[in-house]
């Protein structure tokens, strides 16, 4: 038994992979924080120490009271928190900037489910439990759950973030280091939490765009949208060149929606998939509830990226927009948009749909 | 001195009536109102618990030592799970408070009993049902939602025996919180003529601190766990989004307790530690109101943190950056009070009996824990080490390193008291070394695992993490035999220990100048307080 152990020993990792950009900036705030400690502890210990050695009773019968001190309670109140002061701005420096992915990032859709991670690439592409990244290029992964709450994390990348039921989560790393790095899933969801594992491969960006350049099959994610779009009977009412009786989808991701209530809020993935998942919860101004089926447990999360892929991709300047004029349609309340809401003609729409 | 009733048993000819031998029989024991006896029973009830928690511990290092997993995924999950409720609700909760605590309060302030000792058997009850329920689960099957119940794993998806250990996590908390009723109200009109604030023992002072958590904070725990069982069981929308609950709303509520629970855990045993450094090193605590602040301190500040629990759940940035800082805040009197201790030592007479190792080994374990903190409070380090087994290694060297050792230390230092009997010097110093050394050698190792990534909560593991698993089981089997070893020489000591008199350490507080053990009311009169706590001798000196 303990021969077989030995080997273990002799060549023991102690240290993760350094393989992103933001991995080498938390290791420096990580080694900072390590030898505060080590000062911390050493201090405490030599203290301890020495003066239980120096005054132990043999040494020293008679001990001298001593009431205390105002100087040194307040040194050492005050001086440790001015070191802690510098600990919470870096680390919150650096977490502000994981929050905000670059422009560029190139994006990956990240679907989390009882016991699996499926990845959707822009192209079609899909794989389970791997996730293929080119190197030096920032990387933004928009994160759903189908189920309960998981966490996403790659170690090597020091990346991690909870995939909550209900919303859409992100994280972005720039790999430095082509390999292969571990994946785990570090929010408890289960009997096979410990098998919700995968890997992670940077490659050079050539053979990246060699591996990508394989394609889905089904082509891209925007196309896979578009064919859900279809058999759902979204198109029924939502029109791509003229107001329906829904609104218009054209050029509205990312732009400011006026909402019935009186607010106004911008069309982003959230919005996007709460007005799939459950139309009636913002109303666009001028527009019915009830219009629109719920589709909340007939889509999965992950038919819901491909239709935000499509919406996404449906561009302002397509040239069959007649009436657009080359500016973004704002969406404003549409004179059809009173028909009867009693003819749901979208009903009945699920049954077409693509199951993964 | 201090060891002056070591190896001299008395050959007494009738014991004086004592509170152990002044009624017999179960019933004597179960309608009880002395506070002393009903620290007794609570005693025996945390420690049956503590080896409950302890031996689901053993069975789980055993399965971690291979990385595919010895047991099913299953059994470890349900392992893991019970292992937390158990030690969290069943032992840590109750330890100091409910058995040290209730035994000496009313003594250190020169009372006959608690405010309401009825009242203080209730609690008893309530935590006996408390832990059946939960026993009950264990044996139906167990629960595997870990101890933190996670919504809407466990109100949708778990198909183990969520409701039944709920229920008796709900109910214990009842009894924590008429512990902490009763400590409040017995500090504030129970002191003896001259025992003013501050002239209050330490161990008081952050028992008080204690039970204001206690009081505010566990009813947040029975609301979430009651909104738990009603969307298991109703299936009403609270937690689950695709019934239009919010998962994070949970997590607010539960960590809105749990939190602050740390400190209900720790606070107890900070007292305990002032205790024993003054008593060892013959002198008074350095910068008593400083220490006593802090721990009023701890309490309030404790709870205003616990977002730092939920920095990566998607909460906004600015809520994240008010946690943390705040979350920093709260560690200035953790370091106020571990300062303060090692001061004490200073010009001070000190010995090494068995209760001021457990100090020692408290101090160096609790530094430790507290430091590795920073790192979770520090957003970007929160980050990549969030759910992995450093976030482990750290609240173990806090509630193990830190509040086992001091309740250790506290059983050590007071069991003459409590008994009458002294222990084995030498078997109980060969029992703090071991523990010392099995405790670093089973977490040490989390923290490099936890950095190199390894997830908490998981059966089966990468081969490259095997060895530092290994060693963590090494620990852990180390670490069981140091708490046996005391169980043993303790149990040992009822019958064969020789007599303690009544201040076996030549300490300072009320409590040696009574008996041992001490009679049903304590004090054959009310004691009279002219003089502060840890009267060691004449102030000689004033730094600053």
């Amino acid at each position: 038994m303990l021969a077989n152990l030995l080997p273990l020993f002799a060549d023991l990792p102690l240290f993760p992979p350094v393989a992103s950009k933001q991995a080498g900036q938390i290791d420096d705030l990580y080694w900072f924080l390590v030898a505060v400690s080590a000062i911390m502890t050493a201090v405490i210990f030599i203290g301890v120490v020495g003066f239980a050695f120096k005054y132990r009773r043999r040494a020293n019968a008679h001990p001298t009271q001593i009431e205390g001190s105002t100087v040194l309670e307040l040194t050492w109140s005050i001086l440790p928190f001015l070191v802690m002061l510098v600990m919470f701005w870096w680390g919150a420096e650096l977490f502000f900037q994981a929050q905000n992915p670059p422009k560029d990032a190139m994006e990956v859709f990240v679907t989390g489910k009882q016991w699996m991670w499926k990845v959707q690439y822009p192209d079609g592409t899909r794989e389970i439990d791997a996730l293929h990244v080119p190197v030096g290029q920032p990387v933004k992964l928009t994160m759903a759950s189908e189920d309960v709450i998981h966490s996403f994390s790659i170690p090597a990348f020091r990346v991690r973030h909870d995939v909550v039921p209900g919303h859409y989560d992100n994280l972005w790393f720039t790999p430095t280091k082509p390999g292969k790095y571990h994946l785990f899933c570090t929010e408890y969801c289960g009997n096979q939490h410990a098998g919700m594992v995968g890997w992670v491969y940077a490659m050079e960006p050539r053979e990246y765009t060699k591996w990508a350049s394989g394609g889905g099959g089904e082509g891209s994610l925007a196309d896979q949208g578009e064919a859900l779009f279809q058999q759902n009977g979204c198109s029924t009412c939502h029109l791509l060149d003229q107001q329906g009786r829904c609104p218009m989808l054209r050029g509205i991701y990312n732009k400011p929606v006026q909402l019935a209530d009186g607010r106004t809020v911008t069309a982003d993935d959230a919005y996007l998939r709460e007005s799939i998942l459950d139309p009636n919860a913002k109303i666009v101004s001028g527009f019915e509830p009830n219009i629109m089926p719920n589709f909340k447990g007939q889509l999965s999360e992950e038919n819901v990226i491909q239709l935000i892929a499509y919406i996404k991709s449906l561009s302002p300047n397509t040239p069959a927009s007649q009436q657009a004029g080359g500016a973004p349609p704002p969406i404003t309340p549409s004179k059809g948009a009173r028909a009867a809401s009693a003819a749901n003609a979208a009903g009945g729409a699920t049954s077409g749909q693509v199951k993964q | 001195m201090a060891t002056l009733a070591h190896g001299t048993p008395e050959i007494a000819a009738e014991e004086p009536v004592n509170y152990l031998n002044v009624e017999h029989g179960w019933k004597s024991w179960l309608f009880t109102t002395d506070h002393k006896r009903i620290a007794v029973l609570y005693l025996i009830s945390i420690t049956l618990m503590f080896f409950v928690g302890g031996f689901m511990a053993v069975l789980f290092r055993i399965n971690l030592l291979e990385p595919e997993g010895i047991f099913s995924a299953e059994t470890y999950n349900r392992l893991f799970s019970m292992h937390g409720i158990v030690m969290v609700f069943f032992f840590l909760v109750p330890s100091i408070p409910a058995t040290l605590a209730n035994f000496l309060i009313p003594i250190m302030i020169g009372a006959k009993d608690l405010a309401f000792p009825r009242i203080n058997l209730l609690s008893w009850y309530i935590y006996v049902v408390g832990a059946i329920l939960t026993m009950y689960a264990v044996v139906r099957g167990g629960v595997d939602t870990g101890w933190t119940f996670y919504a809407p794993y466990s109100s949708t998806f778990s198909n183990s025996y969520v409701l039944a250990a709920a229920f008796g996590v709900f109910t214990a908390g009842f009894s924590s919180i008429l512990t902490g009723l009763n400590f409040i109200v017995t500090v504030h009109k129970m002191r003896a003529p001259g025992m003013t604030w501050s002239r209050l023992p330490l161990f008081v002072w952050s028992n008080y601190a204690t039970g204001l958590i206690q009081v505010l904070g566990t009813p947040v725990l029975a609301i979430v766990l009651l909104l738990l069982a009603f969307e298991r069981i109703a299936h009403v929308g609270i937690f689950d989004p695709n019934i239009g609950g919010d998962p994070i709303l949970f997590q607010h509520l539960f960590w809105f307790y749990s939190h602050p629970a740390v400190y209900i855990m720790i606070l107890p045993g900070m007292g305990v530690i002032s205790e024993i450094v003054s008593c060892f090193s013959r002198k008074r605590v350095f910068g008593y109101n400083f220490v006593a602040f802090s721990s009023m301190a701890i309490a309030v500040l404790s709870f205003v943190v616990w977002g730092h629990h939920m920095f990566i759940t998607g909460e906004s940035v600015y809520t994240g950056l008010a946690f943390s800082f705040l979350s920093f805040m709260v560690a200035v009197p953790s370091a106020i009070k571990v300062f303060n201790w090692t001061a004490t030592m200073y010009k001070g007479s000190v010995s090494f009996d068995t209760p001021m190792l457990y100090a020692f080994g408290f101090i160096g374990l609790f530094t430790i824990g507290g430091l590795t903190g920073l790192f979770l409070a520090t957003l970007a380090t929160d980050v990549a080490t969030h759910g992995t087994y450093f976030v482990v290694a750290h609240f173990h060297y806090v509630m193990v390193g830190g509040m086992v050792m001091a309740f250790l230390g506290g059983i050590h230092f007071w069991w003459p008291k409590m008994t009458g009997r002294m222990y084995s010097e030498a078997w109980s110093k060969f029992a703090a070394l071991i523990v010392f050394i099995g405790f670093n050698l089973t977490f040490f190792p989390q923290f490099i695992l936890g950095y190199m990534g390894m997830p908490r909560r998981y059966h089966a593991y990468p081969p490259e993490f095997q060895a530092l698993n290994v060693l963590s089981s090494a620990g852990a089997s180390v670490l069981g035999v140091g708490y046996i070893i005391p169980m043993i020489y303790l149990l040992w000591s009822l019958k064969y220990g020789p007599k303690a008199g009544p201040n076996p350490w030549g300490a300072a507080g009320l409590e040696w100048q009574t008996q041992s053990p001490p009679t049903t009311f304590n004090f054959d009169e009310t004691p009279i307080v002219t003089e502060e706590a840890y009267n060691y001798g004449p102030l000689e000196e004033v730094i600053g």
